[in-house]
């Protein structure tokens, strides 16, 4: 029963508590006024969301999502350098292909999280799912190996990571 | 300003500058849709990575404390630029813009438009 009442206050908690955080850091100061305004919202917002709920996966690994989350920000950077350098090279040397991505993962949010990835790292941004979530579409702005290597790139580096976090 | 934050904050800003600036040239130089699309969601993120170092090095310094609406403004920008290129690829596809020539395996727009799976199960 005093679950219940719990979720009825608190449908999403961990949510709650970031909005609260995000809330203080915009207002950058911690007086009264702005944790209980933050409060009041971090209570109203989430039950006005509940219902747009999708179910998630149960499993979260924080320490994992922490390690992938620096691993990709390094990417992030070289993709910006490496996509800096193919831009102002030679535009007839880039050979732009299409590449399907066999997905082992399921689930919205580890895909919606894996195809971010693709699109933040280098040379690739992700443009479509299957319906049935078993292929990611990709495009690529330089294919320099071969298809199959960029694909075991992808499988190894991002969706290893993404597995590891929601352990499925 | 101390000489050396200024120069810390110039550098940072010539630094996003440039990229932003990168981005901005591929949109132009590029030459089919999906191609420039890499542009600005790659080398526009490390740009402004660097502005928004660039003013939290210079407002911490000036008033004294952390600013951290910086981090937040990368924090927003790192969910939100892979979501709107991602749309953006996908309603190409399905207006069928066209690719380049030599963009290899063209055919899975067909079948990525269709939210089919690229070949057919046996």
């Amino acid at each position: 029963m005093s679950k219940d009442a719990a979720f009825r206050w608190f449908p999403m908690p961990l949510h709650s508590l970031l909005m609260l955080v995000i809330w203080l850091m915009l207002n950058g100061s911690l007086s009264l006024g702005h944790v209980l305004l933050g409060s009041l919202l971090a209570m109203v917002i989430p039950w006005l969301c509940a219902p747009l709920q999708m179910p998630q996966p149960g499993h979260f690994k924080p320490f994992r999502a922490i390690r992938y989350i620096l691993m990709v920000l390094v990417d992030v950077v070289i993709a910006n350098v490496q996509v800096a350098i193919l831009v102002l090279g030679p535009e007839k040397r880039l050979k732009p292909a299409f590449v399907a991505v066999p997905l082992d993962i399921s689930g919205a949010l580890p895909i919606t999280v894996l195809a971010s990835t693709v699109t933040m790292t280098p040379g690739t941004v992700s443009a479509d799912v299957s319906e049935d979530r078993k292929w990611l579409y990709v495009h690529v702005l330089n294919l320099e190996g071969t298809e199959e290597e960029l694909v075991e790139q992808i499988k190894s580096r991002y969706e290893q990571g993404v597995r590891e976090i929601f352990a499925c | 300003m101390n000489f050396w934050i200024e120069l810390l904050v110039s550098v940072l800003l010539v630094f996003g500058g440039l990229f932003v600036l990168v981005g901005s040239i591929g949109l132009v130089r590029l030459k089919d849709f999906y191609m420039r699309l890499h542009a600005p969601t790659k080398a526009t993120t490390l740009g402004l990575g660097g502005i928004l170092l660039a003013s939290m090095v210079s407002i911490s310094y000036q008033q004294g404390y952390m600013s951290i609406h910086e981090l937040l403004i990368t924090l927003f920008l790192l969910i939100t630029a892979p979501v709107t290129a991602h749309i953006l690829a996908k309603v190409a596809m399905h207006h069928r813009l066209k690719q380049i020539e030599r963009t290899s395996n063209a055919h899975y727009v067909d079948r990525a438009r269709e939210q089919r799976p690229p070949k057919d199960a046996e």
